[in-house]
């Protein structure tokens, strides 16, 4: 763990890159991440961010099928706001552990 | 001289990371598990950012066929991690491997594993392509139309090793 400035504020991430407190997460701190990642991000990527930290805080799994089935994104389009691993990408975004499912 | 200094150079020590960017796998077999492991599998593949390709040829092919992927039955006779207490002729009993393989799908759904059907639904959403092997096929008496929606095309061994193509793919065969 260490403590990284990101969008002009310090924040604690883990070796990969992943905040560990998603309390120290705004939507700049996201963008920057994002910037990282090669990703622009818009309206549709943040309700989908702001989605994963809802599901975060209460506690849920994350994975595929039930982004699929959230409502909020299909499968396929989330794979193109968050290309080369999606949840993996959207999860460090977002300012959440990175995803422990197998699926 | 000058060759020993460049070999011990620190930069020439560090290890370069050659990541895995594609995976072929192929599916063999019918039973359920085995299915399973080739979809969490190239699902997994693609959940990194790898491209994924799934061959199914022989028993396999009762995965793709319609009305077939969301029956396929776990062995409950000849494997024996299979509930190692039940003698196996009990485990052979009419009716005795139909429930066991109910009582996985049910405990798979728990944990949010998909039935095969929409795993396969989920696949190729993310991108992945699903193949059925020519040979198996003509041998089966299958065509186009007794496959799922989303096999792609029925290949023959030539064209399922060109799918592999590529300096970082793994090939795995179930």
């Amino acid at each position: 763990m260490s403590e990284v400035l990101i969008a002009g504020k310090a924040v604690q991430v883990n070796e990969e890159g992943y905040l560990t407190d998603m309390g120290q997460w705004d939507e700049a701190v996201a963008c920057e991440i994002a910037e990282e990642l090669n990703i622009v991000l818009g309206p549709k990527h943040m309700e989908v961010i702001h989605y994963l930290r809802e599901q975060c805080q209460t506690g849920k799994t994350l994975n595929i099928r039930r982004i699929g089935k959230s409502g909020v994104v299909d499968i396929k389009s989330f794979y193109k706001l968050f290309p080369g691993g999606p949840l993996k990408n959207a999860s460090r975004i977002a300012g959440i552990p990175k995803p422990a499912s197998c699926i | 001289m000058e060759n020993i200094a460049v070999k011990t150079a620190p930069e020439v020590k560090k290890k370069e990371k050659h990541p895995v960017e594609k995976v072929l796998i192929i599916c063999a077999r019918g039973t359920l598990e085995d299915v399973y492991a080739a979809l969490v599998m190239a699902n997994g593949a693609l959940m990194e950012g790898m491209e994924a390709k799934l061959f199914f040829t022989f028993f396999g092919l009762e995965a793709i066929r319609k009305g077939h992927s969301d029956h396929l039955h776990t062995a409950t006779v000849g494997n024996p991690a299979f509930m190692p207490k039940v003698p196996t002729m009990l485990a052979g009993l009419p009716g005795f491997e139909a429930l066991a393989s109910h009582m996985m799908k049910r405990e798979m759904d728990k944990l949010d594993i998909p039935p095969v059907s929409e795993f396969f639904e989920i696949i190729e959403a993310s991108g992945g392509e699903v193949y059925a092997c020519k040979l198996a096929a003509d041998m089966f008496h299958l065509k186009q139309e007794d496959f799922i929606p989303e096999v792609k095309d029925i290949i023959t061994v030539g064209d399922m090793y060109a799918l592999a193509e590529g300096p970082s793919t793994q090939i795995v065969f179930i």
